[in-house]
């Protein structure tokens, strides 16, 4: 029976051999040839004058993955603890935004952000901003939000929420019952029964959800150029264009990649010896 | 012994309008191991988590020392509880498991002379309680272990020592041998008396398996329908069932409708038995408790009745032997061979004799009929489960 199931694998492991590895093992020739063919290193070399951009983007991804995590969990705890009929609202409206194209969304965040945009409007309809000239003494029209580092974090936040809430929630959905009814049992408050029971039992939950939000947010290249407004360089669109933009450089945009791979497979790591005998997490 | 520590007083549960427990009064002594025996759904298990605070009673109290405790949190009662599913904690190891009560644990400070502020329990002590527990439970060794490395009967004893270590007036436990198999439940059941009688601390168990509460038990009682049936030793259980219920839940019985001549005297099939029953009404309809162990078979012409051998099942010890008086067929246990067919006569002492009032459960056990068709199909197949079985279904 197994080898007959097995059959059926097929299609995905070529498809990931065609897709996956094969795409890899380019980079990782790319990454050590010259823009001629033969091979070097000096692709990593220069790589010191990008650590700027490692640095932001590592930090505001760290940033998005903390606040989703912060946001993320209490909503999930919240959401295991209410009715069947509430938890399955709950989760289509979390789904929901994810129904509507990535793109679409973004582009609607930035119409929401801009000068002119939804926000600030509101803001001068109800008098925030008089109401902050008058405090700071400045004299502001609106606030600039768009094209922040901030707004890129909102981006991550909004666009990856769901990716931790969901690990989160099925890890703590399926925890056995009458563990917390023994730990009640045992002398623990509530507060002690979340600390010492519930916290380190979803903890499985929270690895997967920071892998997911965090992975993806570091490499994000769209939410930075259209709410960051390409001033604030991420190693995406640096990436990006070294493929696509002015600076063709196909062999050090493969370094990058091949660099950023490395250092997002060593964090994974470490947090998941972080998380050893806590029930294997998923990697990445 | 005989202190009184917890006091149920008409208890009365229901789930969504429909009612699980009706009128529960009981008292627990101090030291002793009273078990809650019933089928599934009898109301047991609600009675017990009820003790344990996490169920509330529609109405009615539960006493702890005489002080009122429907509404004190489960963290606030000194009473433990051994799960059914042990539900030891998957993250921590055995040694964790254990000190975790422990370490839930604030007492005055005896430095601080107006005694308001607590303290955690000093590490050294955790470590020489948790110790001392390993060693009750004859796992030394194993306190770095995860739980799921563990045995089921280890576990078991581990879920034991978590509770046992808080040192708790009484421990609850819900059906906690459910789970091992036959073998290891003998082991544990004899292993659990030891531990009681050790600790020395009230034991409330529950279970569904009457074999279980005999071997045990101080005290049992036996529940159905939310309802308590009889409240005993396990010799006064087994001996002087209270009606029909009991006697066909603790280990085997004929049940046969009766009447009682007068005190003494109880006729069955129209023949008069000698019995030592009595304070019934003259004349009055009954049910007649007679236990396949306590009937002497004889010849035809020496026997107070005679019936007609339609079933033999070698046991081992002791043959099973099924016999037909007029239609209702009786359950005999005897160390003689008797063939399939033959007529014999048979002969109770008036000791073997149970006289109980009609209930609401008379005329629905005590028949063999069934059970000698299913002696039929199982042909030498162990009989053991069958009573456990029947109880099940309600």
């Amino acid at each position: 029976m197994k080898n007959k199931l097995s059959k059926f694998a097929v299609p995905y492991v070529i498809w990931m051999a065609l897709f996956v590895v094969a795409p890899i093992i380019m980079v990782v020739v790319y990454a050590f040839s010259s823009a001629e063919g033969g091979f070097t290193l000096d692709n990593f070399s220069n790589m010191g004058a990008y650590a700027v951009v490692f640095g932001r983007s590592f930090k505001l991804a760290l940033i998005a993955t903390v606040i989703c995590l912060a946001v993320g969990y209490p909503v999930s705890y919240m959401m295991s603890k209410e009715g069947p009929g509430f938890q399955r609202v709950a989760m289509v409206l979390i789904m929901l935004p994810m129904w509507i194209n990535f793109l679409l969304r973004t582009y609607s965040w930035m119409s929401i952000l801009e000068n002119n945009g939804l926000l600030n409007r509101l803001f001068q309809k109800i008098g925030v901003i008089s109401l902050y000239n008058g405090i700071f003494g400045t004299d502001l029209q609106f606030f600039p939000m768009l094209n922040t580092q901030g707004a890129v974090v909102l981006g991550m936040v909004y666009n990856y929420l769901p990716f931790m809430i969901l690990p989160i929630y099925s890890v703590i959905i399926k925890l056995d019952r009458s563990l917390i009814e023994a730990a009640r049992d045992l002398g623990a408050n509530s507060f002690n029964v979340f600390r010492r029971v519930i916290l380190p039992l979803s903890f499985p939950g929270i690895l997967s959800g920071i892998t997911m939000v965090f992975v993806p947010s570091v490499s994000t290249f769209a939410i930075s150029k259209m709410l960051g407004g390409g001033t604030e360089l991420l190693l995406g669109d640096l990436i990006e264009q070294q493929f696509l933009g002015g600076a063709y450089n196909p062999q050090l945009g493969a370094a990058i990649s091949l660099v950023m791979m490395v250092i997002v497979v060593v964090c994974m790591w470490v947090m998941n010896r972080f998380g050893e005998g806590e029930e294997q997490a998923v990697m990445l | 012994m005989s202190k009184e520590l917890i006091r149920l007083r008409d208890l009365c549960m229901a789930y969504d309008n429909e009612p699980v427990l009706n009128n529960i009064n009981l008292y627990i002594n101090d030291k002793e191991f009273l078990t809650l025996l019933g089928p599934s759904g009898c109301g047991k298990t609600t009675t017990l988590r009820i003790i344990g605070g996490f169920a509330t009673p529609t109405s009615g109290d539960v006493l702890f020392d005489g002080v009122r405790i429907n509404d004190v949190p489960p963290y606030k009662r000194q009473i433990n509880t051994v799960f059914q599913k042990y539900a030891l904690f998957p993250h921590l190891n055995v040694f964790e498991n254990i000190a975790f009560g422990l370490r839930m644990q604030r007492r005055p400070d005896p430095s601080d002379p107006t005694g308001k502020r607590t303290v955690k329990i000093p590490e050294d002590e955790i470590r020489e309680r948790v110790m001392e527990m390993l060693e009750v439970i004859s796992l030394k060794g194993f306190e770095s272990r995860r739980p799921d490395a563990l045995s089921g009967g280890q576990q078991q004893r581990v879920a034991i020592a978590r509770a046992l270590v808080n040192r708790p007036k009484v421990l609850l436990l819900d059906e906690p041998l459910g789970a091992l198999d036959l073998k290891l439940r003998k082991d544990m059941q004899i292993e659990l008396k030891r531990i009681q009688q050790q600790v020395g601390i009230t034991f409330i168990y529950v279970t569904h398996d009457q074999e279980e509460a005999l071997t045990m038990s101080d005290t049992i009682v036996v529940m159905d329908k939310g309802s308590i049936q009889q409240i005993g030793t396990p010799e006064d259980i087994y001996n002087e069932p209270k009606n029909a219920f009991v006697a066909d839940f603790i280990g085997e019985s004929n049940i046969i409708d009766g009447i009682m001549v007068r005190d003494n005297l109880v006729q069955m099939y129209g023949k008069q038995f000698p019995c030592l029953d009595g304070g019934f009404a003259e004349n009055e309809p009954v049910d007649v408790v007679i236990r396949p162990e306590d009937i002497d078979i004889v010849p035809v012409e020496q026997g107070q009745l005679t019936g007609t051998v339609t079933n033999v099942t070698f046991k081992g010890m002791q043959y099973d032997i099924i016999v037909d008086f007029k239609g209702f067929k009786w359950l005999i246990q005897t160390t003689d061979h008797s063939p399939e067919g033959e007529r014999i006569g048979i002969k109770i002492d008036p000791d073997g004799i149970h006289v109980m009032k009609k209930s609401q459960y008379s005329g629905m056990f005590g028949d063999y009929s069934s059970f000698s068709d299913e002696y039929d199909e199982l042909d030498d197949a162990s009989l053991e489960p069958v009573e456990e079985e029947s109880g099940d279904e309600e």
